[in-house]
């Protein structure tokens, strides 16, 4: 194989461009591909095989291409496994060979090829299975892999667009240029894909003239928008096909677009299949079209001396446009009996015409082609003939991906061997080579009748295929003749499959990793089902394909990612109306979803030691706390408390305006969703509180049982980023609330425990709710969001005489936990009911119909075993034992439960806990072991109220 | 990637919906026996074919949508506002 430019070619007169190859300084020429350029350098192996490391070279063009895969670039920007059939050469390009260490040229790997009777299909599983194929993987990877993935960040910006339009035409060749053309004239707003940067397909020389005036026509109609260098490579429910662009501009690498399409024109055209003969995979073997493809595109001849093979009528014209380029042909061989239609045109230009023969294997030299040896079937005798390129043609494979993606079921069709659409599921049309019809009027035809399909829905008069006489398919009997070049697979490999009894397609294709390579099986699906049609003695229709899934081709990670809200972006911290203040008073944050304070540090103070601190400051002087994460929902309307007592196990409707109380929120299943305050703001306005994680669910929860379960009057509006909510707590909280100057009555007996009120402060109006997580004293003060910062520093003001201090969530947890609060989602699980939390006689004394009530009352609610949660008080009070820690039984020794909550508490001078366990509140001062990760503590199970538990300090 | 036909908002992306499983029949009675409430919490006919489904329009009017949509061919063969496919409308 010795490729060079044809002189005469335009080709030849443009801009040169240097580029490297494997370290190698090469030059090509403006306009080329990388592999027309390395065809005309003469490079001839590109790469190394997957499992024997054959050496490889450029086999087709385009998408028809399995073996030339590269390394583009160096560092971020490096992409593997890129097809150098589709790359466009520029300035300065460097590729590498994804296979072959140091070059694809010399591989220390190689040796593995003589070790290849050992490597059959199967090879590693049957033998890397002791102790573990997990031992061994990562050797045999890193030897087999194909190109690097770049460790860091991808450099290139991605954009995603959607469009819509009434007619899709994916396939820029003529049929597809004729689609768009007639439903363009039809009236429709056309969109034509083209994966290449030029249209006009395979068409070759004789269709020139027709294919010009086409592209013309395309371009200039206003109602086609032609998306070149775009490939379809997924089609989804409902017409939905996305399709990559490649832009390749500074700012810009690639655009995936989402195109939305009334309907669709499958015009994807075909792909060449190889012929099955023994080192068929050679460097200098080749696709037929491909040569011409290089001849007449690149004005680039891959060989000198090609000998033609063909299973049909379609390598004549390669063959003949080759000849008429000058080169110099050795023959063409038809493996039918009867030579085609084009046979007098051909031995017209001298060039020597067999038929009847079969390729039998390649001969090769330094690893390249430097012959073939053909069997004359009638006479049984075997002819070498010497060439340096080997152009073949096995037929033509319709590129179905996109159909069958599309839901569109297959049909084997005899006359071209091969699969073509039968049955559409959606509104799409296949037309020209997509379907097998191959000749150039036919296709047009076929292309026009689909796109005023497209345009009408209308369907059009059937076009009459053309079809023509196919060589019958022989098995090859030499050795390593390949049906997957690029994963390795053999014809011997699906003949061991078919001993070792596998039939499925799906079941052979994973067995012997045929058709998984980076192409999907584009060259090599159809030959596979061939062979194993043969093997088990079915027609290939009834073997049929494995599926096609998307992508049809390689996509970027970060194409994929395009859009889409990324770092920093891609879950973003809420922060506090206040965040600033608090950043300001030295606060640490956590996340919680809402970014919010957990400690306030003086000094050099651990988080442990402010924690202490601040849960002592609320219990004996008074603490701050931004409470503004809490959830805020409002319920407006003549049902709303009708509602709220269907949602809830409380009863909302019975509190008195101004009044408040604790509610808890169940589902169907009769399980804790969320709990909250709910408070009468008038006779239909109500306002539930939720806990901060659970605003955004509980509002759809809501919306949901509204909408779904019971469509009464009201509105649902979440306010919870309106209103900021700073609570004051302690006992010194009242003190420091009457020196506020606000219009309300904060007197024991005017604003007692579980009250609203609505009032004035400084000129903003406010909310209080008298509730409290902390046991002492509590206002929650609202205000309007934008006046956090304002409310926060004034209440510090006021409180200066009390030596009131910013609390953190630490603090807060501890101050909890000391008085046996729980938190849903924590505390509870997806089993917990109301009775296992202490609410179970609410659920039996509340009147009439509510959610998840059926739930109670079935028998699984109070059976025996329920996880109840239960105060824990460790028998080493200053132990404080992990969250999750098992609680032990005694005998036998199976875990009976779970720590839920577990800190030290500086009020009482101990830990504390809380657990679910099972009947836990039957074992209420019996002691039991805990246990995690190896170590264990003793703990007494107790009621959760370990301070104050008559509650006598939150009326004092 | 489907196409919802949404009563309020028009042709939109199955992106802004939120699917919620096949649409119970209705809500069992408080008497009901515990096989017909069991029922109505797990059961699913999961058919081949058309099936009644709650879908919510969640990026859009947040309305929860009556969905008929065939799990064969993926068609879509009916929306309505759910409210309104269960007879009432506040
Ligand atoms: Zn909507």
């Amino acid at each position: 194989m010795s490729g060079f430019r044809l002189p005469s070619h335009p080709r030849n007169q443009a801009r040169a461009l240097p580029f490297r190859f494997d370290g190698r300084a090469l030059e090509g020429r403006d306009g080329d591909t990388l592999a027309a350029a390395l065809l005309a350098n003469g490079a001839g192996i590109v790469g190394r095989s997957f499992k024997y490391r054959r050496p490889r070279g450029i086999v087709g063009h385009g998408f028809a291409e399995t073996n030339a895969l590269v390394q583009l670039g160096t560092g971020a920007g490096s992409t593997p496994n890129l097809l150098a059939t589709r790359i466009p050469l520029t300035s300065g390009l460097e590729a590498r060979s994804v296979r072959g260490w140091p070059s694809a040229a010399f591989d220390v790997g190689g040796i593995v090829d003589r070790l290849s009777p050992l490597l059959s299909a199967g090879f590693y599983y049957k033998t890397f299975i002791w102790p573990h194929w997990g031992l061994f993987e990562p050797a045999i990877r890193r030897a087999a892999g194909l190109g690097h993935a770049p460790v860091q960040p991808d450099g290139d910006r991605y954009e995603a667009r959607e469009r819509t339009c009434d007619v899709l035409v994916i396939g820029g060749g003529v049929a597809g240029m004729a689609a768009a053309l007639a439903a363009a004239e039809a009236g429709a707003k056309v969109v034509l894909v083209e994966a290449d940067p030029w249209l006009g397909g395979a068409t070759g020389a004789e269709g020139a003239s027709r294919l010009a005036a086409m592209e013309r026509a395309v371009v200039d109609s206003p109602d086609i928008a032609l998306m070149r260098r775009t490939t379809a490579v997924g089609y989804y429910d409902h017409n939905l096909v996305a399709a990559c662009e490649e832009v390749d501009s500074p700012g810009l690498r690639q655009r995936v677009w989402k195109i939305r399409a009334g309907r669709c024109v499958l015009a994807c055209g075909a792909l060449e299949r190889p012929l099955l003969f023994g080192g068929n995979d050679r460097p200098g073997v080749m696709l037929a079209e491909s040569v011409r493809h290089y001849l007449a595109r690149h004005g680039v001849a891959a060989g000198r001396r090609p000998l033609f093979v063909t299973a049909s009528d379609s390598a004549y014209r390669a063959a003949i446009e080759a000849k008429q380029a000058g080169l110099d042909v050795v023959g063409l061989v038809d493996l039918r009996d009867a030579p085609g239609p084009l046979a007098e045109a051909v031995r017209t230009l001298g060039i020597e015409l067999l038929v009847g023969h079969d390729a039998v294997r390649t001969r090769t030299r330094r690893g390249r082609v430097s012959g073939l040896d053909l069997l004359d079937r009638s006479r049984g005798r075997s002819i070498e003939v010497e060439c340096d390129l080997v152009a073949m043609s096995g037929g033509w494979t319709p590129a179905v991906q996109l159909f069958s993606q599309s839901g569109g079921r297959l049909r084997y069709e005899e006359g071209i061997g091969a699969f073509v659409p039968e049955q559409s599921v959606q509104a799409e049309r296949s037309c020209g080579a997509a379907r097998g019809v191959l000749d150039l009027d036919a296709c047009i035809a076929d292309g026009r009748s689909a796109g005023l399909w497209a345009a009408t829905g209308k369907e059009p008069p059937p076009v009459v295929r053309v079809e023509g006489e196919r060589a019958a398919f022989r098995l090859p009997g030499a050795a390593k003749a390949f049906v997957d070049f690029q994963t390795d697979v053999t014809v011997a490999d699906m003949q061991q499959a078919t001993c070792e009894n596998y039939r499925s397609v799906e079941h052979v294709k994973r067995y012997t990793v045929w058709g998984m390579g980076t192409d999907q099986g584009r060259l090599s699906a159809v030959n596979g089902i061939a062979v194993l049609a043969h093997l088990q003695g079915r027609d290939p229709g009834a073997v049929g394909t494995t599926r096609f899934r998307p992508p049809f081709a390689p996509v970027a990670f970060g194409a994929i990612a395009a859009g889409r809200p990324a770092g920093a972006l891609f879950t973003p911290w809420k922060r506090l109306p206040a965040h600033d203040w608090h950043e300001a008073q030295g606060a640490c944050f956590e996340d919680h979803g809402w970014l919010r304070p957990s400690h306030y540090p003086r000094g050099a103070e651990t988080m442990a030691e402010a924690a202490a601190r601040e849960t002592l400051v609320v219990r004996h002087g008074v603490g701050l706390v931004d409470s503004s994460s809490l959830g805020k929902l409002e319920l407006k309307g003549p049902d709303a408390g009708r509602f709220l007592d269907l949602v809830s196990l409380g009863s909302a409707s019975r509190t008195a305006i101004g009044g408040a109380r604790y509610n808890l929120l169940l589902d169907e299943l009769g399980i804790l969703f969320d709990d909250g305050m709910v408070a009468r703001l008038g006779a239909d306005h109500f306002l539930l509180t939720t806990g901060s994680a659970h605003a955004e669910r509980t509002r759809r929860w809501l919306e949901q049982c509204l909408q779904c379960l019971w469509p009464l009057d009201l509105v649902v509006q979440d306010v919870t980023g309106l209103w900021a909510t700073f609570t004051v707590a302690g006992p010194r909280a009242r003190s420091v609330m009457e020196r506020t100057g606000c219009d309300v009555d904060f007197s024991r007996d005017a604003f007692p425990h579980h009250r609203i009120r609505l009032g004035e402060v400084a000129g903003a109006e406010i909310r209080i709710v008298r509730a409290s997580f902390t046991g002492e004293i509590s206002f929650e003060i609202s205000v309007r969001a934008d006046q956090a910062t304002s409310l926060a520093e004034y209440l510090m003001l006021c409180g200066e005489a009390d030596e009131i201090a910013p609390v953190g969530l630490e603090g807060l947890d501890v101050l909890r936990l000391e008085k046996g609060y729980f938190h849903i989602g924590s505390d509870t699980d997806s089993r917990t009911m109301p009775g296992d939390v202490g609410f179970g006689s609410a659920v039996t004394r509340k009147p009439g119909d509510f959610i998840g009530r059926r739930s109670l009352l079935h028998p699984a609610a109070s059976a025996s075993r329920r996880p109840q949660l239960v105060g824990l008080q460790p028998v080493d009070p200053e132990a404080v034992v992990p969250i999750g820690a098992h609680v032990v039984g005694s005998a036998p020794r199976r875990s009976r439960g779970v720590v839920t909550s577990s800190a030290f508490s500086p009020t009482l001078g101990r830990s504390l806990g809380l657990a679910l366990v099972e009947d836990g509140r039957a074992a209420i001062g019996s002691e039991v072991e805990l246990w995690s990760e190896g170590r264990s503590w003793r703990a007494r199970i107790a009621e959760r109220t370990a301070y104050d538990p008559t509650g006598a300090r939150l009326d004092a | 990637m489907l196409s919802i036909d949404c009563p309020h908002c028009g042709q939109r992306d199955e992106t802004e919906f939120v699917c919620g499983g096949e649409a119970p029949t209705g809500r069992p009675p408080p008497d009901a026996s515990d096989d017909i409430w069991t029922d109505y919490l797990f059961g699913n006919a999961n058919p081949r074919g058309p099936v009644h489904e709650r879908w919510l329009h969640a990026f859009g009017c947040r309305r929860w949508l009556a969905v008929e949509r065939d799990t064969v061919t993926h068609r879509i063969l009916s929306v309505r506002d759910f409210a309104d496919a269960i007879g009432h409308r506040p």
